[in-house]
Formats: structure tokens, sequence, C-alpha cells
């Protein structure tokens, strides 16, 4: 489904600052399959996520999803195919706009083809938007014509999800989406998530903080290091990891423990 | 005054267009376009063109695609070649200086003996044959503007600039949004200036001068007095703001206050609606500063 064929990336080389973010990298991954991310700040855990959503153009290597070479295509090309959340709640949806604006723009860009600009959305995608709002159990089905800058952060990060799945994408990348939330609403989201996620069999990967949910959640789990995979593992051998075992593997396979004060943190709370 | 009013009216409607057009690129891709006084020049110099080639009907639809061009070459310089948004309309409205001298022919013109879409309405013998041309063409474009918004593309554009974050990993064209808008917003602009040059049957190269703060003036006016909300209800306070502008312009001239004092007072109804809630924050905040001082004197 998604292949990254030895992918390097180098920000500002020559200078001073120059940076090796991803080196080598190579990753495939099978349809349907949900893979969560772990790795310390600066490990390259965004990087490469920016390297399959196409905000950058690598270096070196090539990108493929779903067999066809996306190295060159630009980000807007690619999102018709990948769905993407970020940690901020704020950069999913459009506040001034209603949420039912919000959901026809999402609906008919990944609905309709290239060239019916002048779409718009139906009675039965009206009713079809309520009945998957009233899904997320949050009440926002009665509020569709209200903006969604009056949501919260939870309600908005759900109807970002829910955007970014209402047509199932070949691929969807979750960068912390969870994170900025609060227990309770973060929980509910991720459950949200997972639900989607295996409806719609839809291929994802996850970055998380929270080691227990790294292992818990999805098929098979990457641990990032300094712009490479240290860790790759799924099947039995993930079933049988905790989450003390996870950091000793790393330690054992890079040579060093695992510095994150949020990793260590959320360890805590497990 | 009867005659007062109705000129205000009839101004209202057609300067409706621009403050159409400032809502499409000001409030709703959040670009101040630059273009504007140039575009309407631009327009009235193009369906000046075509009246006096005895097509009054046909220059409106000349004069829309001149200015959506003007629009598209600002578009351009900010999309493809990396010049500032602002700068870009500047630079578009400077050479647009040397194209409508051109296409005038000259730095003024009349269509005294041309034909003109007011001169045909007054053959119906019909009394408020202007209103007859300009109600049902202002209407229509903001009925069409509505329901654009609601389109895909239209979600698109508003989307575009709403939340740049949002665009950036979405399938949303950021390039291909801005450049329709602004030649959208441009080509209402050249529309009006169009229904300027035939209802004065003249026009010269300075009728575009502070086109797009008489615009926003308008635009802010009318935000300010029938609030904001749905797209539809924007326009038609779009609508409101600017006959209400004219009015106040008006009257503010039947109260002898000179006519060059209006731009001045414009300018100043645009800083304070733009600025009023920078003041009002400012104000809150010394109150707040006071009240602490005086708790710990």
């Amino acid at each position: 489904m998604l292949c990254l064929d030895h992918v390097s990336k180098t920000f500002s080389p020559g200078t001073v600052n120059e940076r090796k973010v991803l080196c080598d990298l190579s990753l495939q991954l099978e349809k349907g399959e949900f893979v969560t991310v772990v790795g310390s700040n600066g490990a390259g855990k965004s990087t490469l996520f920016n390297a399959i959503a196409g905000a950058f153009i690598p270096d070196e290597g090539r990108v493929l999803l779903d067999g066809q070479d996306i190295t060159f295509l630009p980000e807007h090309r690619r999102s018709r195919q990948i769905g993407r959340l970020f940690q901020d709640p704020m950069r999913g949806t459009a506040p001034n706009m209603t949420i039912q604006e919000n959901l026809a723009l999402a609906y008919l860009r990944a609905t309709k083809s290239t060239r019916a600009w002048f779409s718009r959305p139906s009675k039965p995608d009206k009713s079809m938007f309520r009945d998957r709002l009233a899904m997320l159990d949050m009440g926002l089905e009665d509020r569709m014509n209200q903006p969604v800058g009056l949501l919260s952060g939870g309600q908005r990060q759900a109807l970002t999800l829910l955007m970014a799945t209402l047509t199932p994408p070949k691929l969807l990348l979750l960068d912390e989406h969870t994170a900025a939330l609060d227990p309770a609403t973060a929980e509910k989201v991720l459950e949200l998530t997972r639900k989607s996620v295996a409806e719609h069999q839809i291929t994802t990967l996850m970055i998380t903080h929270n080691l227990s949910s790294a292992l818990t959640l999805g098929s098979r789990t990457l641990m990032m290091d300094g712009g490479r995979i240290a860790l790759d593992v799924a099947g039995e051998e993930r079933a049988g990891l905790t989450v003390d075992g996870l950091l000793d593997r790393f330690c054992h396979d890079t040579g060093r423990a695992l510095d994150d004060d949020r990793v260590l943190l959320s360890r805590q709370t497990v | 005054m009867l005659t007062v009013l109705s000129s205000a009216v009839e101004n209202g409607l057609i300067y409706a267009l621009v403050a159409l057009a400032l809502y499409l690129s000001y409030t709703t891709l959040n670009i101040a376009d630059m273009t504007t006084d140039g575009s309407f020049t631009l327009g009235c110099a193009a369906a000046a063109v075509v009246c006096l080639a005895g097509h009054p009907v046909l220059a409106l639809p000349a004069a829309m695609t001149a200015g959506a061009a003007a629009g598209g070459v600002t578009a351009l310089l900010q999309t493809k070649l990396g010049v500032p948004s602002i700068l870009a309309g500047i630079i578009t409205n400077f050479g647009l200086y040397s194209v409508n001298l051109t296409i005038m022919g000259g730095a003024n013109v009349n269509l005294f003996k041309a034909p003109t879409v007011f001169k045909l309405a007054k053959s119906t013998g019909f009394e408020g044959y202007k209103l007859l041309v300009l109600v049902p063409v202002v209407l229509v474009v903001a009925v069409l503007l509505v329901l654009f918004l609601g389109t895909r593309l239209g979600l698109s554009l508003r989307a575009t600039g709403d939340n740049p974050d949002m665009i950036r990993a979405s399938s949303i064209n950021p390039a291909f949004t801005i450049t329709v808008g602004l030649c959208l917003a441009n080509a209402l602009t050249a529309l009006a200036g169009a229904l300027v040059v035939q209802y004065g049957s003249s026009g010269d190269m300075s009728l575009g001068v502070g086109m797009v703060v008489m615009g926003l003036a308008s635009l802010i006016i009318g935000q300010a007095v029938f609030g904001r909300g749905s797209v539809a209800r924007d326009v038609a306070a779009v609508l409101g703001g600017s006959l209400l502008y004219r009015l106040i312009f008006a009257l503010a001239l039947e109260c002898s206050v000179p006519a060059a004092y209006m731009k001045l007072l414009t300018a100043l109804i645009v800083v304070l609606a733009i600025s009023a809630p920078t003041i009002r924050k400012n104000m809150l905040l010394q109150r707040r500063k006071r009240a602490a001082q005086k708790g710990v004197g």
C-alpha cells in the first residue's frame, strides 16, 4: 500500500544548521495495517509524515502509494488519497464556516471528479452528514448550521476525523491527534479513531507519546530514532511486549535510553 | 431631495458591486486587493470603447473580462512569482494606468453620442429607468455570488481565506482558489466601472482612485450595521452597507460639507471600523490596570 524506498532528507544542507532528519529510511505498509509510531522529540516522526504527505520532497529515494510513484506529486494532489490530523485541533477545520459547510467541502472534494467545481451537497448528502455526526455522540448533528469556531477542541478534532474519513482515504496519518485534548476527550477521540479505521479498513500511521496505547492500538509498532526506524515489531513479538520491554528493546537496539520526558511521564499514568 | 435620494440609491447599487468584490477578496480570501482602483477604471475604459462601437450591453461582459484578466495578473504575481500579496496588487494597479490610458485613448472619454444601457432603458418610457437596469444586475450578481459560495469551488475559496493551515493539508490548491477569487472580484469591480461610465456618459482616468477604500467603507458599514452570519446574510449586509454609505455621502453633501472632504471622512470611517476591536481591547486592559493599581494603593 505505502512504500518508502531509501528516503533521505537533510534540512539546511551546507550550513551550520545542517540536520539530517531522515536517513535512508525504508518502510513498507500493507493494506489495512494500523501502525503506531513512537520516538523521542526530533526522532523524525513528524518529518516522516511530512515526507509521506508531500510537505517537502526528499533529497533521495522514492515514495509509492498503492503502486503509484508520488515522490514529486504536490501536497494538495496527494491529499485526495491521504487524510491527515494534527495535534492542534484548530488546524483541520475552517472556523468561520458551519459544520455542514466543512463536511460538504471535505465530501465534495473527495467524491466528485476534479471537474465538478460547481457541485453542491444534495439532500441525501446532508442527511448522511447528520447521521455520521450523530455517530460521534457529541450532539453536533443538531448544530450543523453553527460555525465550527464555536466548538471545543475535542469536538473540532472529532469533526476533523469525520471529515478525513467521510470518504475513506487510502492512508490516514494521525500526528498525535489526541495530545492536546483532556484525558476523557482524548480517550473518546481515540475510540472514534479505532472504530472508524476498523470499519473502513483504512491503512493508518499514528504517532503517539503514550507507549501503552502504542502497544495496544493497531497491529504494528515502529520506534524512531535519529531519522531511522530503530525498532519495528508486530505480531506475537509485539503481543508479548510490555512498555518496559519496549524501552529495554529500544535501549538494547540503539545503545542508549529513550530520553523523552513526555514518553516517560506518560508511562506513569499507565 | 428626491433626486438626491434616488441618485444616492443608484450610486449605492453600482458601488455595491465593488463592495461585493471586496467581500470576496478582503473578507473571504483575506487579501487586501489593491488592483481594485485600476480594474474599476479598466472597466470604465473597456466599456466606453465598446459603447462607442455601438454595443452598450456587450460592454458589460467585455468590461468584466478585462477586469478578470487584471485580477488574474495580480493572482499570478502572488501565487506563482512570489510577489507579496499587497505589492502584487499595487504593481498591477500601477501598470494598469498605461493600459487604461491606451484603451481610453486619452485622459477622458464621453459617451454623449454613443448608446448606453441607460439610454436603452429610457426608451421604455418607465420613469425609474435607471433602477430598471441596476436592480436586476445587482440582484443577479448577489444571488449568483451566494449560490457560488455554496459550491465545492466556493467552499474551497472560503476555506482558503479562513484557515491556511487546513488548506495546506487538504486537497485544495490555494494558488488556484486565490486566482479564481481575484479574477471574480476584479470582474465585479470592472462591471461597476462599466456601469459608472454609462451612468454618467463620461469617464476619466481618476474615476477609480480610492475605490478600494470606498468599497471597504461600504463593506464595513454593512457588517457593523447588519451583522455577520451566513453567506446570504453577509451579502445582504454588504448591499445594505453600500446603500447606507451613499446615503451618508449624499446627506453630508446636502449639509454642504465640501465634496473634497468626503475622502477624509471615508478614510476616518474605515480606520475607526477596522481599529474598533483593538481600541476596545486596549481600553479594557487600561481599565483593569487602573483597578488593580487602585487595589494595591
